[in-house]
């Protein structure tokens, strides 16, 4: 059932349940178990507040404060995101989400050919800081908070944020930008990488370094375990090799002369809560102790806030099905449960229509409701760390700490994480276990329902779901907006800004404030990434057999 | 075709990177007997055309997650036409609203397979557009 494998005897009763990480649940749990497991409670959880944070990273968890929403969003032009940002800001949503066009997201301006068909598709079309100025128009941006979905170019889009915040009279100290930047989660799954592994972890580490120094509320790197597990990782190795890719950021920017205290604090986190309840229970609750015991063991950080596991618990897109798209609805539910009673920070939820087309504006919305009524009618506000001394819970967050750390000592053991990426290693372990999911479900031993069990009422005729309109005249009038900037901005600034960037890139200099310079001469991604391209060149992608 | 195995390339044109479906099917075709080359992410559709040739497949399968698989499958058809690659089939996998599939097969795409389509459907759809007994690999077990 599930994603766990059920093990049942002739009379249909389960005899054997094993969660994906490998935990072998029992039918009862008991004081013996957690003696068994060595459970000490100021150890291993201590009270809300305190490290190392199993419980929650408040004294006060959810009474203090509830989670902060943050549905993805990005349509089409800079216009069309404007209008519907203040359209989740006035339906009570605390935080933007941007999602940008795949052109963007590739460094290719909406003119290069390889951008046909999908100008505007899966996100916000930008192409340079004018389209910045239009899509944060009238959003106050020194108290609403962005997360840039956005990684090979992550750099360029927090210079330009940086540069728009400026142009509306906010001072660069009062923004709070969450670019997601992890290049590395992005070879192993999602697959918007541009430039080869070194250089690229280079630009992450700049970011991180600039941000240290000039942008104290930006944080500029959202580690993603998401991307891995929906690649095919088991929820301990979506922890483990995430906390192994933090490692390698932390390692690039600690060579540079800082200490991790200087930054780690800035780091946030994007897991998924797609899968079983309890097993990503466990998984958040072992995640934010395991985090904060390697950055103080390992790193030697000490003081509370930059030991936590900061982020956004949610998503759930691989737990989705096309069949009886209703279904979703409840399943994120569901899903947004586990990152509740965890204390999740931050959420986001898939859309119920994710598996057919990018949300439409209602099933957006019913996303948001659904948080909301968790949150605000259902009881999650009510105490810290609701599961806290269940024999059961407790028990297998302890067992899933070990097997999360299995899972790093194993990247470890092949090199570490940039090589295990590099050489293809990781993709090919995730591919194979994809697989075998996939096997699974469609030979019936992980039942999905209205999939491969309870599919009556589908009569085999696809529910139609309302898909979100892909509007050419949106591409055209992108198009001409960028070829009316080339001929009116100051093409001289533009050249010597761009060449300023070539030689940091060829040389040691954070590359940063130029690409602030670059984009507030109204240079365009392409031509920003184009100076990239050149000096770095671009990833050769491992064979998948 | 005889005791020959179909040659398969399996692409993902243009930008997107949302990979796993495309890997995972290519372990399926590779585990149903066919010889599998997969091009990366990324690829433009003059390098896939290319490729094709290079590697003399019969049947191009692409995987497309953004919305785009109209104009994209338009576009390699032509250039398949112009290529005089008539032997080769064209298939398509990824996120396919109903409504484009009989758009796509009436261009002339042998096989759609939006997702949720199984392996067993994939393969058999695949060989029977060369007349070939598929193997029973993936039937439902109980």
């Amino acid at each position: 059932m599930g994603v766990a494998k059920y093990i049942k005897n002739e009379k249909d009763a389960v005899e054997e349940v094993i969660y994906q990480s490998g935990i072998r649940v029992k039918p009862v749990y008991g004081p013996k178990d957690l003696e068994a497991a060595g459970f000490d409670y100021d150890a291993d959880l201590a009270d809300p507040g305190e490290y190392p944070f199993t419980r929650s990273l408040h004294p006060m968890g959810y009474r203090s404060r509830a989670w902060t929403t943050r549905q993805y969003t990005g349509f089409g032009t800079p216009e069309e995101t404007n209008k519907r940002f203040k359209l989740m800001i006035s339906h009570g949503q605390t935080g933007l989400n941007v999602a940008f066009d795949l052109p963007t997201q590739m460094g290719y301006d909406s003119d290069h050919p390889l951008a046909m068909g999908e100008v505007g598709r899966v996100g916000m079309a930008v192409d340079s800081l004018r389209d910045f100025e239009t899509a944060f128009a009238g959003i106050p941006l020194d108290r609403i908070g962005s997360g840039l979905t956005i990684n090979a170019v992550a750099t360029i889009m927090l210079a330009m944020y940086q540069a728009v915040a400026e142009k509306f009279g906010f001072p660069k100290e009062k923004i709070s930008a969450t670019p997601q930047n992890d290049i590395l989660k992005e070879m192993i799954g999602r697959g918007a990488w541009i430039f080869p592994v070194k250089p690229a972890v280079r630009l992450v580490g700049d970011s991180i370094e600039y941000a240290v120094k000039e942008l104290p509320r930006c944080n500029p790197v959202s580690i993603c375990g998401y991307h891995i597990r929906e690649s095919g990782a088991t929820p301990a190795q979506e922890i483990g090799f995430a906390f192994e890719i933090a490692r390698a950021y932390i390692e690039n920017v600690q060579a540079r002369g800082l200490s991790a205290s200087d930054f780690v604090g800035r780091f946030s986190f994007n897991l998924n809560v797609y899968g079983n309840l309890w097993e990503q229970v466990s998984k958040f609750r072992a995640a934010r102790k395991l985090w904060a015991k390697m950055l103080k063991e390992d790193y030697g950080v000490t003081e509370k806030k930059k030991m936590f596991l900061r982020g956004l618990f949610g998503g759930g897109g691989s737990g989705l099905t096309k069949e009886q798209p209703e279904n979703n609805i409840m399943r994120g539910a569901y899903y947004a449960l586990a990152a509740a009673l965890t204390g999740a920070q931050t959420t986001a939820l898939c859309s119920f229509d994710e598996a057919y087309t990018i949300p439409t504006p209602r099933a957006a919305l019913l996303s948001l409701r659904t948080l909301e009524i968790l949150m605000e009618e259902v009881g999650l506000r009510d105490t810290v760390d609701p599961l806290a001394g269940s024999y059961f819970v407790e028990t297998i967050t302890l067992e899933m700490e070990a097997k999360i750390r299995e899972e790093m000592e194993r990247v470890r053991g092949i090199g570490g994480v940039v090589d295990a990426i590099d050489n293809g290693t990781i993709h090919r372990i995730l591919s194979k276990q994809a697989y075998e999911y996939e096997k699974g479900l469609q030979n019936g031993e992980y039942v999905k329902v209205g999939l491969n069990k309870y599919t009556e009422g589908d009569s085999g005729e696809q529910t139609e779901v309302d898909l979100h309109e892909h509007n050419e005249e949106w591409v055209e009038k992108q198009q001409a907006g960028l070829s009316e900037l080339k001929r009116t901005r100051h093409n001289e600034a533009v050249k010597t800004s761009l060449q300023a960037l070539e030689k940091a890139a060829k040389g040691n200099d954070n590359v940063m404030p130029y690409l602030v310079d670059c984009c507030r001469n109204y240079a365009t991604v392409g031509e920003m990434a184009g100076v990239f391209r050149d000096v770095f060149g671009e990833w050769a992608e491992p064979a998948i057999f | 075709m005889g005791e020959k195995k179909i040659r398969i390339l399996l692409a993902k044109p243009g930008l997107d990177g949302h990979d796993r479906g495309a890997k995972i099917v290519a372990l399926a075709l590779r585990d149903a007997g066919m010889e599998v080359i997969y091009t990366g992410l990324h690829q433009s559709l003059d390098k896939i055309v290319h490729a094709a040739i290079q590697e003399s497949v019969d049947v191009i399968g692409l995987s497309i997650m953004s919305g785009a698989h109209l104009p994209i499958a338009r576009r390699l058809l032509e250039m398949m036409e112009t290529e005089g690659m008539k032997d080769v089939r064209v298939v398509v996998g990824g996120v396919i609203p109903g409504r484009d599939i009989p758009v796509l097969e009436e261009m002339g795409v042998t096989g759609v397979f939006p997702g949720g389509t199984t392996f067993d459907e994939i393969v058999s759809k695949i060989y029977g557009a060369f007349d070939m007994e598929p193997p029973k690999l993936f039937k439902k077990t109980g």
